[in-house]
């Protein structure tokens, strides 16, 4: 994906920087960006050493394992066709808790772990399972409560309050993944005859 | 709804407290924790260096070919009629496909219009509330051995849409 996205984006800004007579800007935006790429790095540091720093300390002291029980529940109710206390619900909990947590990192090990599964539960299909369909719209819904990356970029870029954003985010987010799942109900219930 | 930016000042605050009060209750070790997570924090920026060095150049390099302003000023009229800021529409699209080519577009904005323009603030909210979808479909399903994904694709985009809107819609009430 990021191969045609990445080389067409180079190869149309040349093209478009010779035809408005600007290549000498493209020829020192190529060389500026990838030091700032740099700059912003370091000063990411800062706050992605702080970050991680601090989930670690919610992981030892048990409030992420926490947190995965209390959404069992919740997976129950999405995901209806999954046996329980199979593996899988363990899986999906700890991809969703990390997703919300804003550790995506942590979270796609434990997605494709789930995905796994659920193709065992599929019978190895190649039509998707309604649980597929909605553990992916889910998780495409977002579910990151606190986007620390975004955060970082605003400090870096000068925000006077880079965190203000925040609790509008956080509604956004609820608000998109409502739809997500809202979504998923319907679907599964309207195409309940073809398994 | 203004106080939803009041609120945002205590959320990092209290997440602080909340953790660490915990794990002084139950008696682990805070600060030996927080370091040895904080290590972790150097990788994932380590990971990103090179990604963000590549899209960064690339989104320059449209940046300063004028082949950007050329594209918002294309479908300017289309996104004015839906009160949509036409310098928006690439950062949605290409969020569809990937984080991090989005990362770059959003920079370019925070860099020419600042984190606390309009503008910068809506993106903010934008990225905070959307995935990649393609991506993500492309690499759950390959794990998942399926071909066909039935409605996920139409769930996908119907939950990013919905983002959107709601971000414009937060935007537009709170700045």
């Amino acid at each position: 994906m990021l191969n045609y996205l990445w080389g067409i984006m180079i190869v149309i800004g040349i093209v478009v920087g010779v035809f408005n007579g600007r290549i000498d800007e493209v020829s020192n935006a190529t060389l500026s960006s990838s030091k700032e790429a740099v700059t912003l790095c370091i000063s990411m540091l800062g706050i992605m050493a702080m970050w991680t720093g601090l989930m670690e300390i919610a992981k030892k002291s048990g409030i992420v394992s926490s947190f995965t029980k209390g959404l069992r529940p919740i997976i129950k109710f999405l995901f209806p066709d999954i046996p329980k206390n199979h593996i899988v619900n363990e899986y999906i909990a700890s991809n969703m808790i990390a997703n919300i947590l804003g550790l995506g990192w942590a979270a796609t090990p434990m997605g494709l772990m789930a995905m796994k599964e659920l193709k065992k539960l599929n019978k190895d299909s190649d039509l998707a399972s309604h649980d597929m369909c909605t553990f992916l719209i889910i998780n495409i819904s977002s579910l990151q409560l606190i986007p620390v990356n975004i955060i970082a970029y605003r400090s870096q870029y000068g925000s006077a309050n880079p965190a203000e954003i925040l609790a509008a985010g956080i509604v956004a987010t609820i608000f998109s993944t409502f739809v997500g799942v809202l979504f998923s109900v319907l679907a599964r219930k309207l195409s309940k005859g073809d398994k | 709804m203004k106080f939803l930016i009041y609120i945002s000042d205590y959320i990092i605050p209290f997440v602080f407290f909340l953790i660490i009060t915990t794990g002084l209750s139950r008696k682990t070790n805070v600060y030996d924790d927080f370091i040895e997570g904080a290590k972790e924090g150097f990788k994932v920026v380590y990971g990103i260096l090179p990604t963000l060095i590549g899209l960064m150049v690339a989104v320059g390099v449209l940046r300063a070919s004028g082949a950007l302003d050329l594209l918002s000023n294309l479908i300017k009229p289309v996104t004015d009629f839906i009160h949509f800021p036409s310098e928006l529409v690439p950062v949605a699209l290409v969020k569809m496909f990937s984080s991090s080519a989005a990362t770059g577009l959003v920079l370019d904005i925070f860099k020419q219009y600042g984190p606390d323009s309009y503008i910068g603030r809506l993106v903010s909210i934008m990225m905070s509330c959307t995935e990649t979808i393609f991506y993500t479909m492309a690499v759950y399903f390959m794990v998942a051995g399926v071909r066909k994904s039935r409605y996920t694709l139409l769930g996908a985009l119907v939950a990013t849409l919905s983002g959107i809107v709601g971000s414009l819609v937060i935007a537009n009430i709170l700045f």
